[in-house]
């Protein structure tokens, strides 16, 4: 069920744009933003919200690489496989990625914590390899830094479990 | 060494303040706007030789003159396209996260000259630093009244959509789709968006490096630009380089500085052990061009005429250690899944190289490939598709095949890759 929080936003889309279909955009953003993910219930009731067809706005859903259409983990992981960042070995970081977490391409790891996905050009080019996570951009990726970035992660958890 | 896109960037790499910029010189460049027409701002951008930085190069004056002059009551656009999802390209990204006032000036000189009360920045969802930067930004221009007040001629109100992200949101009929809350496939041109553009009202889409030149065009004048490089091609140009050199980053350098200045002055050359093999000079869909054109000057007609296109002036470099076949596999990839599936040559041409190539990766390569390769470039070109992805999608594979012919013919021989 969408929170009334999550209505009175995508009303509030319409009125400013002025345009239902201009609030769709905004619509899924703010979904994914609130939830992580878009899910087919939610998709469908945005839409009777937005007063268009259900099958409308999954048109727009399924055409935007950030607006993510399955669960994913708590954290995403978007590793850029475009030809700087192949050039620099983005393969081999690929590789050390998929053995750490057990995962695939599109795949989320068991215990619920990560997703992979690969990523087209992240603009971080001269950073070569590059990868975002939870959207943030980390680059001159290597074994080591890749240990780097999982050990604090390990540790925000180990922080969130605290309290 | 003039840099007056880039010189007020800061090392600790924070987004240079309202009061840095204004202090530096920003916002008088609008205040000569304001006291000018809108038809005198165009002259004088047109006068100034700019022409437009996302690739394609077109006279941003004459751009901007499409716009119908006849004021209909209704309401005109201006659009920043910060997409940038062009592989290899990373230049917007410096500005739009380091000096945002820069590109608010120019967003509200380019509304002043087509008469536009509104201004969207369409940037793309991973650019939050950016986009972060620019809404700061924003607000305090808003707060001091040099923007955001159209009914009192402080124009325009400016709006950031961070984008959900696909290659075709920064094709500039696609993004006016994605802006209007539909999928960001290409439309029809004509009618061109100056005509017909976002929700059918006189739009004009420029990329941000081109918006970040206007307040220093309007506030030095045409002269000064064009007096900036030593060619035909006004202004300064960010350059960068990624690959194996030794420094990958991004420079501002007068237009036209050769492939030489940028990687051996700039980039400090080759990593070390690594020997160049060929470049595309603009980002992901420029053909490649050989090491013999080290002295060949990056403006927009001295690469067309070496058989390439500037484009984005982002240069991707091949070194010895790297397999050409595999860079342009990757390439391929890109493309083919950034496709939208509209016109068949591509939809179905796209997959098909892909498969080629990796056959030709993995020792599963035929008698025919490459000319199989070849035809499909063809069949790919200009003219054949809807937009320019497919055609600047075989631009890196058409020049490949000829400049690294021995190493696509060693993958058949060999049956494999000889990098691997
Ligand atoms: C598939 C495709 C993707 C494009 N992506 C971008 C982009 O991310 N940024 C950009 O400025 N131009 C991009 N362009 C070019 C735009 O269509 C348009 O020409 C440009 O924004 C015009 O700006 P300018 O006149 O200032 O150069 C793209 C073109 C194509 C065909
Ligand atoms: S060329 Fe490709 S991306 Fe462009 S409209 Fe045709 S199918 Fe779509």
């Amino acid at each position: 069920m969408l929170s009334e929080l999550e209505r009175t936003a995508i009303r509030a889309a319409v009125e400013r744009l002025g345009d239902r279909r201009a609030a769709a955009a905004e619509t899924l953003a703010m979904l994914q933003r609130e939830r992580g993910w878009v899910s087919d219930e939610a998709l469908a009731e945005a839409a009777m919200v937005l007063g268009m067809p259900r099958e409308e706005l999954e048109t727009v859903a399924t055409a935007f690489e950030l607006v993510f259409r399955r669960r994913v983990g708590r954290h995403v992981i978007m590793a850029c496989d475009s030809v700087s960042c192949w050039i620099k070995g983005a393969d081999s970081i690929v590789a050390l990625i998929k053995e750490r977490l057990g995962i695939g391409f599109g795949e989320t790891s068991a215990d619920g914590e990560f997703t992979l996905l690969p990523a087209g050009c992240l603009g971080l080019c001269e950073q070569a390899p590059a990868m975002t996570l939870d959207g943030l951009p980390y680059g001159r990726l290597d074994a080591k830094t890749l240990d780097e970035i999982f050990a604090r992660i390990g540790e925000d958890k180990h922080g969130d479990s605290a309290h | 060494m003039a840099t007056p896109l880039t010189e007020r960037l800061k090392a600790d790499g924070t987004a240079v303040s309202i009061g840095e910029y204004e202090a530096s010189g920003g916002y008088r460049g609008l205040e000569k706007a304001r006291a000018m027409s809108g038809h005198e701002v165009l002259d004088l951008v047109k006068a100034s030789g700019l022409r437009g930085r996302g690739g394609a190069g077109f006279p941003t004056g004459m751009k901007w003159s499409f716009v119908p002059a006849k004021d209909d009551g209704g309401p005109r656009y201006f659009v920043v396209n910060a997409d940038e999802k062009e592989p290899g390209t990373m230049k917007d990204r410096i500005l739009l996260e380091g000096d945002p006032h820069q590109i608010v000036e120019g967003i509200a000189i380019a509304s002043r000259a087509i008469g536009a009360e509104h201004a969207f920045i369409y940037i793309r969802g991973e650019y939050l630093a950016s986009a972060a930067a620019l809404e700061r930004a924003i607000a305090e221009a808003t707060e001091r009244g040099l923007v955001g007040r159209p009914e009192e001629g402080r124009g325009p109100e400016i709006e950031i959509h961070l984008s959900s992200g696909r290659y075709l949101c920064g094709e500039e009929t696609g993004l006016l789709n994605a802006l209007e809350g539909k999928r960001p496939n290409p439309r029809n041109k004509p009618p061109f968006p100056q005509v017909s553009g976002l929700w059918g009202r006189p739009t004009v889409v420029n990329n941000v490096e081109t918006v970040a030149n206007l307040p220093h065009i309007l506030r030095e004048g045409p002269e000064w630009f064009k007096a900036l490089s030593p060619g035909s091609d006004a202004g300064t140009k960010l350059y960068g380089v990624s690959g194996w050199v030794a420094k990958p980053g991004v420079w501002e350098m007068p237009m036209g500085a050769t492939v030489r200045e940028i990687l051996e002055g700039k980039a400090g050359g080759m990593a070390e052990g690594r020997v160049l093999r060929g470049f595309l000079p603009g980002g992901a869909s420029t053909d490649f061009l050989g090491p013999d054109k080290l002295d060949l000057r990056m403006d927009f007609d001295s690469v067309g005429k070496a058989g390439s296109r500037l484009g984005t002036g982002t240069m991707v470099v091949l070194d010895d250690k790297t397999c050409p076949v595999g860079m342009v596999l990757s390439l391929e990839r890109f493309f083919s899944r950034e496709s939208c599936g509209w016109c068949t040559p591509c939809r179905e041409g796209l997959p098909w190289i892909v498969r080629i190539l990796e056959a030709l990766e993995e020792g599963r390569g035929e008698e025919g490939d490459l000319e199989r390769l070849e035809d499909l470039s063809r069949k790919l070109a200009p003219g054949r598709t809807f937009c320019a992805l497919a055609p600047g999608a075989v631009e890196p594979l058409q020049s490949a095949l000829k400049l690294f012919r021995e190493d696509f013919e060693a993958h058949l021989r060999r049956k494999g890759c000889p990098w691997k």
